[in-house]
């Protein structure tokens, strides 16, 4: 291996970590999901200052070929942070849901006592909305 | 409260419907003068909402489209916070008559969610190939887990009971045919009781039907996701989520 690859292989670790480390500084990505990130950039790191790492690494687990460990792994870091973001789209839509149902509602009310009884459930009919309960809320 | 004997709210999801909206509502008048009714626009784009104001019905605009189980959620709260005892879903295209609401609610003496089913005997609406065979097996399936007979489970003509309405507040789901499919799983798996009675249901005012032709096979294969999906729930599930 050349010099220019091994400090090239330094130097793309570096950016990663640096570009996460910046991200997070800045609010722009937050600690949970940054962890990943900085995992998998300190192991690129390590390993292209120390390659013979993955070489023992490798050795210990049976694979025949080092550079084969380290795609698997990388593949394997990789689902794991598409999965745990399609989880969190998930969470989010839902919060989402309700947000805009309260929205909608709080609307409405606000629509329904600025007009007086004018929107109530029938036209031609005068208060004839029901009181409105006090519900306690949960979620 | 000045109609406490009218504890029924009708409940209206309707989607861009400004075509047929107005003569929905106004047959509603017709049929059911003293019902109150809201109408859940899930972020039209069109007239709809303008349309209900002007008539002079409350309406509820979701910001964004949530699909019929979001906008019907939205109308389940909206009855539990203002003190109503059932809720009646119609759809805003014409296809439910109106002057059956009152046989749905009185049938809420005896359970909790109510469906008209439009192939239970009355009326002349039929289906053939595969979205037959798959609503077919979705009654069949879903018969099972409600014992009850269930003829037409996809069918948005629905009474529901306040211990209904309460199940669903917080847990009715938005995903497509969760909120007929996966409702009833869920309403069964909290012991709620559903029947159905027959209805004559007819041709829509303004609108195409949602599902035809080829689309068939992935209305079957989303309608099994969502019936397996209710059963594979943990059942604390079917109280209280999110």
């Amino acid at each position: 291996m050349s010099l220019w690859t091994y400090l090239t292989g330094i130097l793309v670790a570096l950016v990663i970590l640096v570009t996460v480390v910046q991200m997070m500084r800045h609010g722009r990505l937050r600690e949970r999901h940054a962890i990943w990130w900085l995992v998998g950039g300190v192991l690129i790191l390590i390993v292209t200052i120390f390659p013979a790492t993955l070489e023992f690494v490798a050795g210990v687990l049976g694979v025949a070929i080092p550079i084969n460990l380290s795609l698997f792994l990388a593949v394997g870091v990789l689902a794991l942070l598409a999965l745990q973001h399609s989880s969190e789209i998930t969470s989010h839509e839902k919060k989402l849901r309700v947000l805009t149902e309260e929205v909608a509602l709080l609307k409405q009310r606000l629509e329904e006592s600025n007009t007086g009884a004018a929107s109530a459930g029938r036209p031609g009919r005068v208060g004839r909305t029901p009181a409105v309960k006090k519900t306690s809320r949960r979620s | 409260m000045g109609s406490s004997l009218q504890p029924t709210l009708i409940v209206i999801p309707a989607f861009n419907e400004e075509e047929s909206i107005g003569a929905v509502l106004t047959e509603v008048r017709r049929h059911l003068p003293d019902t109150d009714i809201v109408v859940i626009s899930d972020g039209s784009m069109d007239a709809t909402a303008a349309i209900v104001r002007q008539q002079g019905y409350r309406v509820i605009e979701l910001p964004i489209n949530l699909g019929v189980g979001g906008a019907m959620r939205t109308g389940f709260k909206f009855a539990l916070r203002n003190g109503y005892q059932s809720v009646v879903q119609l759809d805003a295209d014409g296809q439910h008559d109106p002057s059956l609401v009152p046989q749905l609610v009185k049938e809420l003496d005896q359970a909790d969610i109510v469906i008209g089913s439009r192939f239970a005997g009355v009326g002349d609406y039929a289906v053939r190939g595969p979205r037959k065979w798959a609503m077919g097996f979705l009654s069949w399936s879903l018969s099972k887990i409600c014992h009850t007979p269930l003829t037409d489970t996809t069918s948005g003509f629905k009474a529901l009971s306040l211990k209904a309405l309460t199940v669903f507040e917080n847990n009715y789901p938005a995903e497509y045919l969760g909120d007929t499919v996966e409702a009833l799983v869920i309403a069964a798996r909290a012991k709620l009781i559903v029947r159905e009675i027959p209805v004559t249901m007819r041709k829509r005012l303004a609108g195409q039907p949602s599902h035809n032709g080829l689309r068939s096979m992935i209305q079957l294969a989303r309608a099994l996701m969502a019936l397996f999906f209710g059963l594979m729930r943990p059942i604390d599930a079917t109280r209280g989520l999110s």
